[in-house]
């Protein structure tokens, strides 16, 4: 495992990022700003609505790095996994529980809390609950 | 100009994402190793943009429609049922595995990790499968589809024989939230 520095001030000035985009989404398109709700107007069986718009967001997201690594002149440090049979699982069970959970972390995590949504309240301890389970499990039980 | 906004949100919504560090995988894991490496970063995250979009929320939704738009388009299912909860546990698993949720995956595309160009295309399958699983109801018998509008909301036909109630939510008062 790769150890991380503890970076408050980053961490909040990136989070407020966030919730100026989902503010700014909601007050001039009126969308909740769910990633994975977004990306799933793009894919079949194509049920959600404005498809273009949500490909401008996503378009945008993939845009960001290029602009960060812009701006800052320094490469995005990332550690990914490479074993690829534990990526494509992992996938998998996002997206399929992403689109029959109606949200992720920040459709439940940020909007959906920031409405008081009992919904999102219950999605995001549940998914909060099953991450902390998957990576002491994997880390202390299993080993890895 | 809506699809220029659109943009712009994807960008700053990337920026926070990459500055907060929640498209390190290895920081989102550490934060969920609360026995071992356990980084605290990302409550920090969770907080900030929650305060700002709780905060703007509140602005915003006095509003009578957004800038661009003709209406706010908000979630109107308030049921808490079992697939939300068992769609949720999966991809907190999901997430716990790979370090990665929707939102950072994508933005990690273009730096091209050998495990970011597999775990986005798996979660496009993924999302595809869940969708649909609600297009297998209609190819039954006539008599036996419902009639109503719900049958064209992917949402509430993904599992249409339950009961469209729980216990959090009683039939009886039906409430958007």
């Amino acid at each position: 495992m790769t150890v991380t520095e503890f970076t408050p001030f980053a961490s909040s000035l990136g989070g407020a990022l966030i919730g100026v985009a989902a503010v700014m989404l909601m007050a001039l398109n009126g969308r909740i700003a769910g990633i994975s709700g977004i990306v799933g107007r793009l894919l079949p069986p194509y049920a959600g609505a404005d498809p273009v718009g949500a490909a401008c967001i996503v378009l945008g997201l993939i845009a960001s790095p290029l602009l960060y690594q812009a701006a800052t002149g320094a490469p995005v440090v990332q550690t990914v996994s490479d074993q690829g049979g534990l990526m494509a699982v992992a996938g998998l069970l996002v997206g399929f529980g992403t689109a029959a959970g109606g949200g992720c972390t920040s459709g439940h995590g940020v909007c959906g809390i920031a409405r008081l949504s009992p919904r999102s309240v219950v999605a995001t301890v549940t998914f909060m609950a099953t991450g902390f389970a998957t990576v002491g499990l994997m880390r202390h039980v299993i080993g890895g | 100009m809506r699809h220029a906004v659109n943009f712009l949100v994807g960008l700053i919504f990337g920026l926070g994402l990459l500055i907060s560090g929640m498209a390190n995988p290895a920081k989102v894991q550490n934060f969920l190793d609360l026995a071992g490496s356990f980084d605290p970063s990302l409550i920090f995250v969770m907080a900030s943009a929650l305060a700002v979009t709780f905060v703007g929320y509140r602005l915003v939704l006095r509003r009578e429609r957004p800038v661009l738009a003709e209406r706010f388009y908000l979630p109107s299912a308030s049921i808490i049922d079992g697939r939300l909860i068992l769609g949720a546990a999966m991809f907190g698993v999901g997430w716990g595995l790979s370090g990665f949720c929707p939102g950072p995956a994508i933005v990690s595309l273009p730096l091209l990790a050998k495990g970011t160009l597999i775990f986005v295309p798996a979660m496009l399958a993924g999302s595809v499968l869940a969708a649909c699983a609600c297009r297998e109801r209609p190819r039954r018998p006539a008599r036996w589809r419902k009639p109503s509008s719900e049958s064209r909301n992917p949402r509430a036909v993904l599992f249409p024989g339950r009961p469209r109630q729980s216990w959090y939510n009683p039939p009886a008062n039906p409430r958007c939230d």
